[in-house]
């Protein structure tokens, strides 16, 4: 490479960074959706670069399940604590205690499609005006064509077919009370950035994502982790092997590897040679062709 | 650059717009990128497959692809600009994947803004037509540094010299009216994958390179502005914690130029100078900075500076432009039509004015590449030449000295909407 001239990850750590303080300097009451996954942990990485040596200048929230890997939850309150961070944490049970929705029934029963009303409610209730989100373009197919800031209406739906035109660096994040704005500030990473990422950053990841050890079950050609709320079929048995997470969602739909990568080389390996998408493994995209497309609409993550 | 930031990760990012209407093979020849790169994973290809035999097709559908929306895959066409990724152990590839019919001039030009190359399909059994002169504008127009015409289907002309030189110097005489910087041609065949990524034995009359090698190897180090220092303020970094209770950091993202520490920078609109104190990512402290860098800086003197304020360096590069009326060429993107002499918000850099439409002085015919004089409607994929004033001077540079600052939108006070896109000239 020439003199002056900065490496992929870079110039996509640049992009992230400028829409990070467009928001802060735009919104008037942002907040960084968190999961405790690697694309929100590598998205608050990049905020707290952007406006250091200051604080990041607004709050995380998370949507909590009540289904979460116990591992991401310890991974979240210590990294807070590190960072000197707040984090605003809203609970699906509580969406459902108070009659707004009902819970799934049944094997394949997932709080995944509860966690939007939830999330709509958290970001009525506290007026924020931005909700960033790690969502990346190559993840779905829907995604692919989803803005950097991606308006929002009062009910807090997308109109994939009406978005507003983002040219250059020209973000326009204008819009009437009650509406709010979805910005995804790594919309441009795709899976292998966001690991080549976080190994040369040397970024802490929760446990989950390395193999370990766990009681898991198969269903339908996935490996799930056994958990309490797992309602099994007869025909399924919980077997202990060593798997690792590629993406961490709801203990319900996300998909287990089997993999004995211990480091984050290892894993860049992996994801190298790796002939599946990342959401291949997420029982939630497989619903109907247009799972994503649906969910988004409504005003999902 | 050194340890872990060499070697594999070190690979330069390029970023290509795809331009064709439905039946060049646009969706194909992507198709074909993505699975000759390997960038195409089972699950994806497994879907495609599954709909493709739905569809009734004898071949895999390589367009499946990049359809992403339900009413998309129910009609057979592309809405919406979609991005899509794939890389090589040189490059990263960004793709603004245009659709080539409805609303085609506000698609392109939107996936145009950012790209360094400019793909152009041609139909080999076609030849240059209105389109090819009508996509070709728009790359010039928005000043993509290079343009790579791929005549497609050459399967379907027997492979033909004649056939592929004759477009060339078509397309040629086309450019020779325009300001293109750098065109390449290549003859392929998507479907078939002659000279996408590997060398065909079709084209033995061809020495030139393939497709993928093009994009692999095109210069694209002097496609940024390296001479004309400029960062719009973007944000103030104020921790005034017990740590740093002094800080006063100006965070932005570097629009051209090179900045090192000690350098003497210029504040607009306040004219005061002052000395470059340090220049920070995070907790890492540079020596040199450029563009795009997104960086925060300190200076020696306290100075008021806010956002939308632009840091630059004097030098013997281009004066920056400080004006109040200026030209731009104008994109109307919206299903309202301009309305003449009305009032709109101007986003340019990270300032934020009003503007008034003074004048429209002619409208493109996009199509016989002819300027109108008489006509100063403007409406949704029209481009015109407008002169526009603004309630305070805009800090600017023209747009074909630079892209980061010499471009605005233009947004209508009542709906909020992004109407328009404007090059300054």
């Amino acid at each position: 490479m020439d003199n002056y001239q900065i490496n992929h990850l870079r110039e996509l750590e640049a992009e992230s960074i400028f829409v990070i303080r467009e928001v802060t300097a735009q919104f008037e009451n942002p907040v960084m959706l968190f999961s405790g996954g690697k694309d929100s942990i590598v998205m608050f990485h990049l905020a707290r670069k952007a406006f250091w040596p200051a604080r990041v200048p607004f709050p995380l929230m998370h949507i909590d399940t009540g289904h979460n890997f116990q591992e991401t939850l310890e991974y979240r309150d210590k990294l807070m604590e590190a960072t000197g961070t707040k984090c605003i944490v809203k609970y699906v049970q509580d969406t459902i205690d108070k009659g707004r929705v009902v819970e799934e029934k049944g094997y394949n029963a997932s709080r995944n499609k509860l966690q939007t009303v939830t999330l709509l409610d958290g970001i009525e209730d506290m007026k924020f005006d931005a909700a960033m989100g790690g969502g990346r373009r190559d993840e779905e197919k829907a995604r692919a064509k989803e803005r950097f800031f991606s308006h929002r209406d009062e009910f807090g739906q997308w109109d994939p077919k009406n978005q507003r035109p983002e040219l250059w660096n020209l973000f326009n994040g204008k819009k009437n009370m009650g509406e709010h704005f979805r910005v995804f500030p790594i919309s441009n990473w795709t899976e292998m950035d966001v690991w080549q990422y976080i190994y040369m950053e040397e970024i802490e990841l929760p446990s989950l994502y390395y193999t370990h050890k766990r009681k898991v079950f198969e269903r339908d050609g996935v490996i799930l982790a056994a958990a309490p709320f797992m309602t099994l079929r007869n025909s399924e048995e919980v077997k202990e092997m060593n798997v690792r997470c590629r993406t961490i969602g709801d203990i319900t739909c996300t998909g287990l590897t089997l993999s004995e990568a211990n480091t984050i080389e290892d894993i860049i390996q992996e994801v190298a040679a790796s002939r599946v998408t990342e959401r291949g493994g997420r029982a939630d995209d497989k619903r109907s062709e247009a799972a994503m497309e649906d969910r988004k609409k409504e005003g999902y993550f | 650059m050194s340890g872990k930031e060499s070697g594999y990760l070190d690979m330069e990012l390029l970023r290509f717009t795809t331009a064709g209407s439905v039946d060049d093979g646009k969706s194909t020849l992507i198709g074909r990128l993505l699975f000759d790169s390997k960038a195409i994973f089972e699950d994806q290809m497994e879907a495609i497959e599954r709909a493709s035999m739905r569809s009734g097709g004898e071949q895999v559908n390589l367009a499946l692809l990049t359809d992403g929306l339900r009413a998309e895959r129910e009609q057979g066409i592309t809405i919406d600009v979609a991005y899509r990724y794939f890389a090589t152990p040189k490059r990263k590839f960004i793709i603004a994947d245009t659709p080539g019919h409805i609303q085609y001039t506000r698609n392109m030009v939107t996936g145009a803004s950012t790209a360094n190359v400019a793909i152009i399909l041609v139909d080999a059994r076609h030849g240059v037509l209105e389109q090819t002169r009508r996509h070709a504008y728009i790359a010039s127009l928005l000043q993509i540094p290079h343009i790579i015409v791929c005549v497609n289907k050459m399967d379907l002309v027997d492979y033909s010299e004649d056939v592929f030189n004759t477009i060339v110097k078509d397309f040629e005489s086309v450019a020779s009216n325009l300001s293109v910087l750098d065109v390449r041609f290549v003859p392929i065949s998507a479907l078939e994958g002659d000279n996408v990524v590997t060398r065909s034995e079709n084209t033995d009359w061809y020495d030139g390179p393939t497709l993928l090698y093009l994009l692999e190897n095109i210069h694209i180090g002097s496609d940024i502005n390296r001479h004309d220092f400029r960062l719009p303020v973007q944000y103030v970094i104020r921790p005034q914690s017990k740590e740093f209770p002094d800080f006063r950091g100006y965070a932005g993202r570097i629009a051209g130029g090179v900045l090192k520490k000690g350098d003497t920078v210029t504040v607009h609109p306040s004219g005061f100078s002052s000395v470059v104190k340090g220049i920070n990512i995070f907790n890492k402290e540079l020596d040199i900075a450029y563009a795009p860098q997104s960086v925060c800086i300190e200076l020696e003197d306290d100075i008021d500076i806010s956002r939308g304020d632009m840091i630059i360096k004097e030098g013997n590069g281009k004066p920056l432009c400080i004006e109040q009326d200026f030209d731009v060429m104008l994109c109307w993107f919206n299903d309202n039509n301009m309305v003449p002499r009305g009032k709109y918000t101007l986003k340019h850099t990270t300032a934020e004015v009003r503007c008034m439409i003074k004048e429209v002085k002619y409208k493109v015919d996009i199509n016989a590449l002819e300027k109108n004089s008489d006509n100063q409607e403007l409406g949704m994929n029209d481009i015109a030449r407008v002169s526009l004033r603004t309630t305070k001077p805009l800090f600017f540079d023209a747009y074909n000295t630079n892209r980061n600052t010499g471009s605005i939108i233009l947004i209508d006070e009542g709906t909020n909407e992004t109407v328009a896109a404007g090059m300054i000239l």
